[in-house]
């Protein structure tokens, strides 16, 4: 797939502005600052809802503004689909597909596919176990659409939980254990279907994880993935049921606990991603040229799945001022894969940074404007 | 920005739920400039709502008497109730006449980042209700939202033990949603593929 136009309404730094893409590589070229960065994480939110750089809404939408718009046309075989969102911080995305809108703004996940390559993959690596949780999160949304219901389920179902568990601080009543017994029954219900997907990604990832590392280092060792868990599930064939009904009993055998500290400390909101190379946990001992081939990996591994499960072509690939952070190894690698793939779009400050393979339509991003060098 | 009581009014009708600044200006301007009787009759009817609309008795609907047209209407089914959460949703599910028992409204749902726990909920009423025997099934019709689920969940632990069926609603109901907005067929579905949570008389 790719995608053929862009715009952007009240998008970070940029009132307005339009753009026509081409297949193949296509090249923005402006300093820090410029706002072609924007652009690209306008892409990525129409694909995943989510924004590489920020966790919030707030900070797309360009100042004293109340709402951002974006939309793309998505060149899909012999389709074309315009899709359209409305951001407004606060409250849910409104979304329209070719022009009518979606009662769930959400049904609109799975028709762009995308990933990105940033600086801030890095972080992937060397972050909080958090930033492991959201790729793993917004890589099951893009792969399976209907799992950001059920991320959004977990999420709510957590917060009135720990509500919950802080109010009823120094007064356990009966009132207060009944109310916690219900949510325990959602929590484990919303909880066991987030940590299924993961489990079930992290199993789909591990090969081509330790393959795509193998391949952008030349570290013989392999780099392994496992989803580590606060939860003890029994062998046996995974479920959700399984799960469900493994996390009631922890619920149960830590509510003391949590009565005590006033928070959830069951669920795949404290599990973790582990990256181990050599036995070691990546983070914290690899080096910085290691941590990036990780990184990669992660990335090219999503690509991967992304690219087989597609009905629509092979998945966009955005490379954001990446390459400047890359060595000579690294930048080869990502450039073989860009090489073949339907659709590339890559930012740099200048454009020294490019590989010179990488030649396309070539943008110039000036202070929120952007023109086409013809 | 308008000033004086064109202004007042605005703010007002703005602080209104689903009404919003600048729709708040379109209703002031329009009941300016309609004709007298307009602004006339809403101004009597606002005065007396509070005092001449109440909540039925029994089921806690929104009624002029003291008991609800549906609670005084020997022809519905006593041995059904249909749990909800909001007056509207009383209304919601009389707009798809697929049940003919009668209701209760609990006032919301649990909600603990709202403070809203089984206490503040008519809960304690509804039991009441169940005492006399006459009440074979209770249908949980409460939103199809994570709030609304655990409020099922709560009434089902609570009930069965009663010797009534509890039931809840289909959600053919999208997950998420608000019952008010589901139209009449979706609602019928809903009621007609109901599932048995708790069964009465096992406890
Ligand atoms: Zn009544």
């Amino acid at each position: 797939m790719y995608v053929s136009g862009l715009s952007l309404l009240r998008f970070r730094s940029y009132d307005y502005v339009n753009i026509k893409l081409v297949p193949g590589i296509n090249v923005f070229i402006g300093t820090n600052g410029q706002g072609k960065t924007n652009l690209v994480e306008a892409l990525n939110y129409c694909a995943s809802f989510s924004s590489h750089r920020v966790s919030s809404d707030q900070p797309l939408v360009k100042q004293d503004e109340i709402n951002a718009a974006v939309q793309v046309v998505v060149e899909q075989e012999s389709r074309t689909i315009t899709l359209d969102v409305e951001i407004t911080p606060g409250k849910a995305n409104k979304a329209k597909q070719n022009g009518s809108p979606l009662p769930k703004a959400r049904e609109l996940l799975g028709i762009l596919l995308s990933v990105t390559f940033a600086p801030e993959d890095l972080m992937l690596v060397k972050g909080d176990p958090s930033e492991r949780r959201k790729f793993m999160d917004d890589s099951i949304t893009q792969l399976i659409p209907s799992y950001a219901g059920v991320r959004a389920d977990f999420e709510k179902c957590l917060k009135q939980r720990n509500a919950l568990l802080k109010s009823a601080y120094g007064k356990t009543n009966a009132d207060v254990m009944h109310t916690l017994d219900v949510w325990d029954v959602q929590l484990a219900k919303t909880g066991a279907a987030v940590m299924y997907h993961r489990l079930k990604l992290v199993e789909n990832m591990q090969g081509l994880v330790s393959d795509a590392y193998k391949n952008v280092s030349d570290d013989q060792h392999p780099l392994e993935i496992s989803y580590v868990s606060n939860l003890e599930i029994p062998e046996g064939e995974l479920s959700i049921a399984l799960i469900e009904s493994t996390m009631l009993q922890a619920l149960a055998a830590k509510r003391n606990s949590e009565l005590d500290r006033g928070v959830t400390l069951v669920g795949p909101h404290r599990d973790e991603l582990q990256l181990m190379l050599r036995n070691l946990p990546v983070r914290g001992y690899a080096s910085h040229g290691e941590s990036w081939s990780c990184a990669l990996a992660l990335k090219l591994s999503l690509y991967e799945l992304l690219k087989r499960s597609s009905r629509g072509g092979d998945p966009v690939l955005i490379l954001d001022d990446v390459f400047a952070e890359l060595d000579e190894i690294r930048r080869r690698k990502l450039v073989d894969l860009v090489k073949n793939n339907e659709q590339t779009i890559v930012t740099a400050a200048v454009a020294q940074d490019v590989p010179v393979e990488l030649e396309g339509a070539l943008f110039n991003v000036v202070d929120g404007t952007v023109t086409k060098v013809e | 920005m308008y000033e004086g009581i064109l202004q007042d009014l605005i703010d007002e009708l703005g602080k209104l739920p689903g009404v919003g600044p600048k729709m708040a200006q379109r209703i002031a301007v329009h009941i300016l400039q309609s004709d007298p009787e307009t602004p006339k009759k809403l101004a009597e009817l606002l005065l007396i709502l509070q005092d001449r609309v109440n909540f039925c008795e029994m089921c806690g609907t929104v009624s002029e008497e003291a008991q609800c047209r549906i609670c005084r209407d020997p022809r519905r089914d006593v041995s059904q109730i249909c749990v909800v959460e909001e007056s509207k949703d009383v209304i919601a599910i009389e707009r798809s006449r697929e049940f003919n028992g009668r209701y209760h409204v609990l006032g919301g749902s649990i909600n603990p980042s709202q403070d809203i726990g089984p206490g503040q909920l008519r809960i304690k009423e509804l039991i009441t209700r169940l005492q006399d025997g006459a009440v074979q099934e209770v249908i949980i019709a409460t939103d199809p939202d994570m709030e609304g689920e655990a409020t099922s969940t709560y009434l089902a632990r609570h009930l069965g033990p009663l010797g009534v069926t509890v039931s809840r609603i289909a959600t053919g109901l999208q997950m998420g949603g608000d019952l008010e907005y589901a139209d009449e067929v979706t609602i019928g579905r809903a009621l007609s593929g109901r599932r048995i949570i708790s069964q009465g008389g096992i406890s």
